[in-house]
């Protein structure tokens, strides 16, 4: 199942080219990119580990599409997202976020209803990537 | 890399959809008409008018234009030969215009199509080396990635290695800035400056460095003409001039300066001319009248036979 996640997320996969120019507009709005990455695909889980600092100051993309194919390289199974940070006053937020790496099996999710009182059901998903430790979710 | 889906073309596009054609192999290309198209000469000419002699760095830095421009060319007839190395090292004395020609080198390689922006980031050992353990790697890292599509200026580049402390972070940076300059190559250009004896014993400790620079800068001493022509034109910057009596004492004043020691050859003029100009304003106040449009603009002999130089 393809996770969707972000920005661009129902568009094809994003070239190396595209994630420049992407980052370009972002640099260009003052935006602060950083790169982050995950084995845990769950909807609600926001903190990702970070792949280094946020990078403030910068001018080119380039430096960017390093940092990412450096995560790549690290994490080949891992989820990668870029994120571009707004300083700017009264915004303070990520204003985009978009996936630049996904495992190549993703297994999915699985939906657990839980039987409450008067015969009431809550429901839950649960990623299948979970069974497995922490670090080896996506191991062939 | 297996990395399913990204990175890779879709179906029905082509990879790389802005290369043009090839030009057949008996057509020509107008050098000319590229070289004034891609505002060269404009660099060039503003080079050889705002810089006083350093001679052998104009000449080099033509080469250089004119390098890039045959391999515009080439790339027409689809003759790439790969991106050339243009990391530099420049060598000179205190004040010889390092760090102003590298202001202009980035320009003139912006505008070459070489670098993507052609800006300039100016760093010093204090930028890229860390005080702990794990600190550096990120710390050149962050420097480079601001540089990316410019110019990386590492100013006095022997800091960077401490011959005499082995567990010197330096090292690691130097490792880092190694690969950077290898890997990407066509997103960044460094530029080492310093002092020329210095800086031999910095590539001799790091034979790997010195390879990778292609291009090695000497920047010439200003002979006493020079300087006398350098200080006026900073003066005219500032909207100053010398009186008659004043032209011969400023030529006295930077030939005996010129003997001293710590001269720092443009830097040192400059100085002096901030000195006279802080004696010019003394001597205005203290003369209590009133003052034309000439006599603020104007620097006497007095504003310079005041100095310490004079005195010995």
């Amino acid at each position: 199942m393809r996770i969707t996640h972000g920005t661009f997320s129902y568009l094809p996969e994003l070239t190396d080219e595209e994630i420049t120019s992407q980052l370009g507009y972002a640099l260009g709005q003052g935006w602060a990119p950083s790169v982050e990455f995950t084995d845990d695909p769950h909807p609600r889980n926001n903190y990702w580990d970070m792949w280094g600092l946020p990078m403030f100051d910068l001018l080119d993309a380039a430096g960017v599409l390093h940092e990412i194919n450096e995560c790549r390289r690290a994490y080949p199974d891992r989820y990668i997202r870029v994120c571009a940070y707004d300083p700017r006053r009264g915004r303070q937020t990520v204003a985009m976020s978009f996936l630049v790496n996904r495992p190549a099996n993703e297994p999915g999710f699985r939906l657990d209803r839980q039987e409450g009182a008067d015969r009431r059901i809550r429901y839950s998903i649960y990623p299948y990537a979970l069974d497995r430790p922490a670090g080896a979710r996506y191991d062939p | 890399m297996t990395r399913p889906g990204f990175a890779l073309a879709r179906p029905g596009q082509s990879q790389d959809p802005a290369v043009p054609e090839p030009l057949a192999d008996d057509a020509t290309v107008d050098l000319t008409a590229e070289r004034s198209g891609a505002g060269v000469d404009d660099v060039l000419d503003s080079l050889e008018s705002d810089l006083v002699g350093l001679a052998p760095v104009k000449t080099r830095v033509r080469e250089i234009s004119a390098l890039l421009l045959v391999d515009r060319a080439r790339s027409r007839f689809g003759l790439s030969a790969g991106p050339p190395s243009l990391h530099m090292c420049f060598t000179g004395h205190p004040g010889s215009g390092k760090t102003t020609v590298a202001l202009r080198m980035a320009e003139l390689l912006h505008r070459l199509g070489y670098l993507r922006r052609g800006h300039v980031v100016s760093v010093t050992r204090d930028d890229l080396v860390g005080q702990y353990v794990g600190h550096t790697a990120p710390k050149t890292r962050d420097a480079i990635n601001r540089a990316m599509g410019g110019v990386l200026f590492i100013d006095e580049a022997y800091y960077l290695y401490r011959a005499e402390n082995e567990r010197d972070y330096g090292q690691e940076s130097i490792e880092i800035l190694l690969q950077y300059m290898e890997n990407h190559r066509a997103d960044l250009v460094v530029i080492m400056a310093g002092y020329a004896d210095r800086m031999e014993t910095f590539f001799a400790s790091n034979p790997g460095l010195s390879s990778r620079i292609a291009h090695h800068l000497e920047f010439p001493d200003y002979s006493l003409d020079e300087l006398v022509t350098i200080g006026e034109l900073m003066l005219r910057e500032q909207r100053y001039r010398l009186s008659a009596a004043a032209e011969a004492v400023f030529r006295d004043y930077l030939a005996r300066r010129m003997t001293q020691p710590r001269f720092a050859n443009a830097r040192s003029v400059r100085n002096a001319l901030e000195r006279a100009r802080l004696r010019q304003a003394n001597r205005l106040v203290a003369a209590d009248g009133t003052v034309a449009k000439d006599d603020l603009m104007r620097l006497e002999p007095a504003d310079f036979l005041t100095s310490r130089v004079f005195g010995s």
